[in-house]
C-alpha cells in the first residue's frame, strides 16, 4: 500500500480530471458511496502556473522599485506608516509590510465590503471609493442592492422577519442581551440548558456544550483534550482555529496531505509503532483531526474511511463541522449525516452556529463523560462569559425548524432547496468550461483564477453587474491556486441562481477564466437519490400523522440507495 | 535541428587524438590517486542506491508491527468524571431563569446578584435591549461571515469609530468574543524570538495569547516594578552581549488595567516610564478598568491622567460593563490595522452579531450621557470595600475603587482544597439569604500562578446603601457561623 502513489501529473499535485475517488478502493468496495461521491480537482495548466508566477514576480519587482522611490522621497506615501522610533525594533517583519503594501493593498477593495442589510441572498452594499488606489477608503453613502454569493447562509436563516426574529425578540425581553458571568460562576441561564439538550438531541449524541465563538470552541476546548505526549494528525488544510487549537494544547502535531486517507494510514501506522520521536514511548492518545466540508476546497472529508481507520488504530476523531452542520446531509444534521454513520463513532462533534443557523457561536457534543470533562475543564466554561441570549435563542428555534420539530416541513424544504441548488449550480459551472474544486454536494464552490489581477478583475466585474463572491489569493491559498468561492444558500431561488451564472459566464469569458479541458463530471440536481429523500420526508410524514412511534426503517437514503445500487 | 545538436555536442567530445592524450594520462595517474577516485564513486553509489537500506524502520516486519498495533492501548478519551462532581451539580444548582440583573431568580428564589461582572447594570438595561431589537429588525441576529467576506456591517464601522472617538485613540478593531481578543492581539505581534514582560497576575486570556505567540516569557512579580526594571537590566546586557540578535528582537510588555485575579489597578506612571527608558511597547488589557475607572469610564490612563498615546494598544472586552458580548483593540492606526489581516480571532471568525453590536453602542451611549453611574459605582465599591474590610476573619485584596472584591480568608492553610470547601460554606450560606456570591474559578493546573482561593464579589452601580448593608450584614453572619 505505502509504495503505491496517486497519479499526479499537475503543477500542484492535484489529481487529473475527475477523482471518482477511493482510489484505494479495497477500503471501501462494498460501500454504496463510491459510486455518489464525485470530488473534482484539475491540475493548474503548466502555461497558466508560468503566467502566474510571472505575474507575481512583476508585482514584486514593481513593489522593490516603488518601495525605492519611496525611500527616496519620490514617491508620495500615502498610508500611516510605522514612525522610526530611535532604539525601538520596528514592529512588522519586513516582507509582511511589504506584501501588504505592494501587493495586497492594490486590490484591497475586494474585501471588507461594508454591507447595511440581512446577509441574505441579497444584500445592500455601501458603496466606497478609494481616492488614492487602495490605501484610504471613503463611503460614499450610496447602496448598491446585488445578490450575495459570499455570505455562509447554507439554510437561509439570516432572516430579519419571520419566526426566529420573534422568538429571539421575545427572548430579548425575557433574558436581556448580556450574561455578564462564566458557566461554571453565574452565567448559566435556562435557555443555555435548553440549547445544550437540543444540539445534543440534534446530532444524536449523549451530550452537548456550547460557546459563544465558533473559532474559539476549537481554540479553546482541544488543550483540554489533548496534550504533552499525545499526537495531533491533522489534514493539511484544516481551519486556523484548528491549528491554533492544537498548537496551544501541546501536543505533537504531524499533518497529513488533504484527504488523503493512504497517507493518514501510514502516519498512523508509524506513530503507533515507533511511538513518541526520541524516547520511543508510546503516544498516550492520538487524535485525528479533519474538517467536514473544507471551506477553501469544497471538499467533503472520506468520513467512513476515517473512521475505519480510527477503528482500525484506535485512534480518537475530532470532526469539525463548521460547514457542514445543516448545510449536508438528508436531514441537514451535517456530514455524519450525509454518509450515514453513526454519530457515536465520532469521538468529538464540533461545529459552529455562525452558518446554517444564522446565529453565532459553537458546539462540542460527545459522550456525557467528555462533556462533563469539559464543563469543568475547558477555558471557556470558567474565563467567559456565556452565549447572549438573543443568539441562543435564535439556535434553539433554527434548529427546531430544520429538525421539524415547529410542526412544519419548512427545514426539509430549505435542506432540499439547497442541495438542489449545489448541484445545479455545480454542474452549470462545469459545463461552462471553468474549472471547479470540490464535491458535488458541498456548497461551498471554488472556481480557479489563477491569476492575481484576475483576482480583482473577476471580484470588481461581478460586483459591477450585481453580483457579490469572496475571492481568495495568496497567501490563503497556494500561489498558482487563487480562486473565487460561492457560497449557495436555500435562499436563493432558480431565478437568482441563473443571473448568477449569466454573470460568471459573462465575466469568464471577458478574462477567458474557462481553463478546464476535462469532460465535466455526470451528476444531476435530479438523481434517484434526491427523489428517495422526498419520498423519505413524505413517508415520515405520513407516519407521524399515523402517530407510529417507530423510526421508519428508510431513515437514510443511503441505505436505500445502497440497496438500489447492489 | 537535429544537425546543430550534434554540431554542438561534438565541439564538448574529445576528437580522437584527445582522446588518447586522456587515456595516457589516465595510465599515468599515481596509483593511491585512481584508488581514490574508484572509493569516491563507489561511496557516491552507495549513497544514492542503498541510503534506504539502513533506516531503522525496515528492522520490524510486518506481522511485528501488526502486533505492536495491536498491543497498543491509548489512555481514554478523557478522564473519568465523577457524575456528581461538586462543580457540575452547582453549574445544575445555580441555573437562572430570566434575567442576569440585579436581582436573579435561581431556584425560584430571587437572589441580590453580587456575582456577575454586570457593574454599570447593562445587562437588562431597557434602552440596550430596545437598541438590539431595534437592529434585529433589520439586520437578523447572524452576520453569517468573517469581517473580510461581507460579514462588515455598518454597525461594526459605527462601532469602533464610537470606541476609537471614546478612547481617544486613531483606530479600533472590533472583535467577536471578549476571551479572543488580547488571545488574538499578542501572536499578531510578537513572534517567535521576541521577548515580553509580563505580570504574574495576568488573566487566563493574556497567558494563552502569550503561548500562542511562542515569544520568550519573562515573568515579574505582580505589580513589583523593581522586579520588572531587574529583568529589563538581565535583558539590556544580554543584548550587549549580542548586538545583532537585539536588532531583531522586539520587546513588549503585557499588563492589566485592574487585575481580574487581583483586584488591584497597576502602576500606569511607572510602567511608562520603564517602557520609554527601556525600549518597550506597552500592551494593557483593561476589560475591567473600561467603564470603571476614570471620571468618564476611559479606563486607567483616564486614572492616572496619562495620554492613551502612551500606551501602544488597549485591548478590553464588551462582556463586562457594556453588558453585550465581544472585545476591541485600539490604539494607533498603524498598530490596530495590522490585526486586520494578522489578528487570527479578526480574520478567521465570524463577525459580532450586528444586534449585540448596536447593543454595545447603546450602552457606550448610555454611560457618556450620564456620567453619574460611574460616580455612583465608585462611591459603592469604596462602600462594600469598607463594609467588607469590617469583617473578621476574611480579608479583602485589591483597590478600594475596583468592582471586584476578592475576598480571602485572613488565615490561609496549606490545604487548598479545605479553603475552597470553607470559602464555599460561606456562599452556600449568603445564598440561602438571599445574595448571590461565587468562587473565583480557576483551571488550577494550568494558571501560571494560582491566586488563593476566594470568593469575588462584583458590585453594580445600581446598588443602594440598603442592600450594601445587607450583603454586609449577611457575609458577616456567614463567616460567624462558618469560621
Amino acid at each position: 500500500m505505502a509504495g503505491k502513489t496517486k497519479p499526479k501529473n499537475g503543477m500542484n499535485g492535484k489529481t487529473n480530471g475527475i477523482n471518482h475517488c477511493y482510489q484505494n478502493g479495497q477500503n471501501l468496495q462494498n460501500t454504496p458511496l463510491k459510486d455518489t461521491f464525485i470530488e473534482t480537482f484539475e491540475e493548474t495548466p503548466l502555461s497558466t502556473a508560468i503566467l502566474t508566477y510571472l505575474g507575481y514576480a512583476v508585482l514584486v519587482v514593481i513593489g522593490h522599485i516603488r518601495d525605492f522611490l519611496r525611500s527616496l522621497g519620490i514617491e508620495k506615501i500615502k498610508s500611516c506608516t510605522e514612525p522610526k522610533l530611535q532604539g525601538y525594533v520596528s514592529l512588522y517583519q519586513s516582507w509582511e509590510s511589504f506584501y501588504t503594501r505592494n501587493l495586497y493593498r492594490r486590490i484591497r477593495d475586494c474585501w471588507n465590503r461594508p454591507i447595511c442589510s440581512v446577509a441574505g441572498a441579497e444584500m445592500d452594499m455601501l458603496e466606497r471609493v478609494s481616492p488614492d488606489n487602495g490605501w484610504n477608503f471613503e463611503l460614499t453613502g450610496k447602496k448598491q442592492h446585488v445578490l450575495n454569493f459570499g455570505s455562509y447562509n447554507y439554510l437561509g436563516f439570516a432572516e430579519n422577519k419571520g419566526p426566529c426574529a420573534d422568538a429571539v425578540e421575545k427572548s430579548t425581553m425575557k433574558y436581556g442581551v448580556g450574561c455578564c458571568g462564566s458557566r461554571q460562576e453565574l452565567g448559566y441561564l435556562e435557555i443555555h440548558k435548553q440549547l445544550d439538550e437540543l444540539v445534543a438531541k440534534f446530532l444524536g449524541v449523549e451530550a452537548a456544550a456550547t460557546f459563544p465563538m465558533g473559532f474559539a470552541t476549537n481554540s479553546m476546548n482541544m488543550p483540554s483534550i489533548v496534550g504533552k505526549g499525545c499526537l495531533i494528525l491533522s489534514d493539511e488544510l484544516n481551519h486556523s482555529s484548528l491549528v491554533l487549537g492544537s498548537r496551544l494544547s501541546g501536543a505533537s502535531i504531524k499533518t497529513f496531505r488533504h484527504n488523503d486517507m493512504e497517507d493518514l494510514e501510514n502516519k498512523l501506522k508509524n506513530a503507533v509503532v515507533f511511538g513518541q520521536p526520541r524516547t520511543h514511548r508510546p503516544w498516550k492518545k492520538i487524535l485525528i483531526v479533519v474538517e467536514g466540508v473544507y471551506s477553501m476546497e469544497g471538499s467533503i472529508v472520506r468520513l467512513p474511511e476515517v473512521v475505519a481507520l480510527k477503528k482500525k488504530y484506535k485512534a480518537y476523531v475530532y470532526l469539525d463541522e463548521a460547514h457542514s452542520v445543516g448545510a449536508m446531509g438528508p436531514h441537514g444534521r451535517g456530514i455524519v449525516d450525509y454518509f450515514g454513520i453513526d454519530p457515536k463513532d465520532i469521538d468529538i462533534m464540533m461545529g459552529t452556529f455562525t452558518k446554517s443557523f444564522g446565529a453565532a457561536g459553537g458546539y462540542i457534543g460527545g459522550s456525557k463523560a467528555l462533556i462533563n470533562h469539559l464543563k469543568l475543564q475547558s477555558h471557556g466554561s470558567i474565563y467567559s462569559c456565556t452565549m447572549a441570549p438573543p443568539v441562543t435563542q435564535q439556535i434553539i428555534s433554527s434548529m427546531s425548524i430544520i429538525m421539524g420539530a415547529d410542526g412544519t416541513n419548512e427545514g426539509q424544504k430549505r435542506v432540499q432547496q439547497l442541495k438542489w441548488n449545489t448541484r445545479y449550480f455545480r454542474r452549470r459551472l462545469h459545463d461552462m468550461g471553468f474549472i471547479i474544486y470540490g464535491n458535488k454536494d458541498s456548497p461551498v464552490i471554488p472556481l480557479l483564477i489563477f491569476m492575481p489581477s484576475k483576482i480583482a478583475a473577476l471580484g470588481r466585474e461581478c460586483l459591477k453587474r450585481g453580483l457579490g463572491i469572496v475571492v481568495v489569493g495568496f497567501p490563503a491559498t497556494p500561489i498558482i491556486e487563487s480562486r473565487a468561492r460561492f457560497c449557495l444558500s436555500a435562499a436563493h431561488n432558480k431565478e437568482m441562481l441563473d443571473k448568477a451564472l449569466g454573470i460568471i459566464n459573462e465575466v469568464g469569458d471577458m478574462l477567458s477564466l474557462k481553463y478546464s479541458r476535462t469532460i465535466p463530471p455526470s451528476f444531476s440536481e435530479k438523481d434517484v437519490e434526491l427523489l428517495l429523500v422526498v419520498l423519505n420526508v413524505m413517508l415520515m410524514m405520513y407516519l407521524k400523522r399515523m402517530t407510529v412511534v417507530t423510526r421508519p426503517v428508510l431513515a437514510s437514503p443511503h441505505c436505500v440507495q445502497a440497496t438500489l445500487v447492489l | 535541428m537535429m544537425n546543430i545538436i550534434m554540431a554542438t555536442n561534438n565541439s564538448f567530445l574529445p576528437k580522437s587524438s584527445d582522446m588518447y592524450e586522456l587515456i595516457e594520462s589516465f595510465l599515468q595517474a599515481p596509483t593511491y590517486h585512481l584508488i581514490f577516485e574508484a572509493l569516491l564513486i563507489i561511496w557516491i553509489f552507495k549513497l544514492i542506491f542503498f541510503s534506504t537500506e539502513y533506516r531503522p524502520e525496515s528492522v520490524l516486519t510486518e506481522k511485528e508491527k501488526a502486533e505492536l498495533i495491536e498491543e497498543w492501548q491509548p489512555d481514554p478519551l478523557v478522564p473519568d468524571v465523577d457524575e456528581n462532581h461538586p462543580l457540575l451539580q452547582a453549574m445544575e444548582k445555580n441555573i437562572i431563569s430570566g434575567k442576569p440583573d440585579k436581582y436573579v431568580m435561581i431556584n425560584n428564589k430571587s437572589s441580590l446578584n453580587m456575582a456577575t461582572l454586570n457593574f454599570l447594570g447593562m445587562a437588562g438595561n431597557a434602552e440596550v435591549e430596545a437598541a438590539a431589537i431595534k437592529t434585529l429588525k433589520k439586520y437578523g441576529v447572524g452576520s453569517c461571515g468573517p469581517r473580510g467576506f461581507y460579514g462588515t456591517m455598518d454597525v461594526h464601522l459605527e462601532l469602533e469609530e464610537k470606541f476609537a472617538k471614546f478612547m481617544y485613540c486613531e483606530e479600533a478593531a472590533l472583535y467577536s468574543y471578549g476571551f479572543a481578543t488580547i488571545a488574538s492581539a499578542i501572536p499578531a505581534y510578537s513572534k517567535r524570538g521576541d521577548v515580553i514582560f509580563v505580570d504574574e497576575g495576568v488573566c487566563f486570556s493574556i497567558q494563552k495569547g502569550l503561548v500562542a505567540s511562542r515569544s520568550r516569557i519573562k515573568w515579574f512579580k505582580h505589580n513589583d516594578m523593581e522586579d520588572l526594571e531587574r529583568l529589563l537590566l538581565i535583558q539590556q546586557d544580554e543584548d550587549k552581549k549580542n548586538p545583532k540578535k537585539a536588532k531583531v528582537t522586539r520587546r513588549f510588555v503585557v499588563v492589566e488595567g485592574l487585575y481580574f485575579n487581583h483586584g488591584d489597578i497597576c502602576p500606569l506612571p511607572k510602567i511608562v516610564e520603564l517602557k520609554w527608558k527601556y525600549k518597550l511597547r506597552l500592551f494593557m488589557e483593561e476589560s475591567f478598568s473600561l467603564g470603571v475607572l476614570g471620571a468618564n469610564g476611559r479606563g486607567v490612563t483616564e486614572h492616572y491622567n496619562i495620554s492613551v498615546d502612551e500606551v501602544d494598544l488597549i485591548a478590553a472586552s464588551l462582556e463586562n460593563s457594556i453588558g453585550s458580548t465581544g472585545g476591541f483593540c485600539c490604539g494607533r492606526k498603524y498598530v490596530i490595522d495590522h490585526q486586520r489581516l494578522s489578528g487570527l480571532g479578526y480574520c478567521f471568525s465570524a463577525s459580532l452579531p450586528p444586534m449585540l453590536a448596536t447593543a454595545a453602542i447603546e450602552a457606550l451611549n448610555i454611560m457618556q450621557n450620564d456620567s453619574s453611574i460611574l460616580q455612583r459605582l465608585r462611591e459603592n465599591c469604596r462602600k462594600m470595600y469598607d463594609g467588607l474590610s469590617m469583617i473578621s476573619g476574611v480579608e479583602v485584596m485589591g483597590d478600594p475603587l475596583a468592582p471586584i472584591k476578592h475576598v480571602r480568608l485572613a488565615e490561609i492553610s496549606d490545604n487548598r482544597e479545605l479553603d475552597m470547601q470553607t470559602l464555599q460554606r460561606i456562599a452556600d450560606h449568603a445564598m440561602e439569604n438571599g445574595i448571590a456570591i461565587v468562587l473565583a474559578r480557576y483551571l488550577e493546573k494550568e494558571e501560571h500562578k494560582l491566586p488563593p482561593p476566594s470568593i469575588r464579589i462584583s458590585v453594580n452601580c445600581q446598588l443602594t446603601e440598603n442592600e450594601i448593608n445587607r450583603v454586609v450584614d449577611v457575609f458577616t453572619n456567614a463567616c460567624r457561623s462558618v469560621l
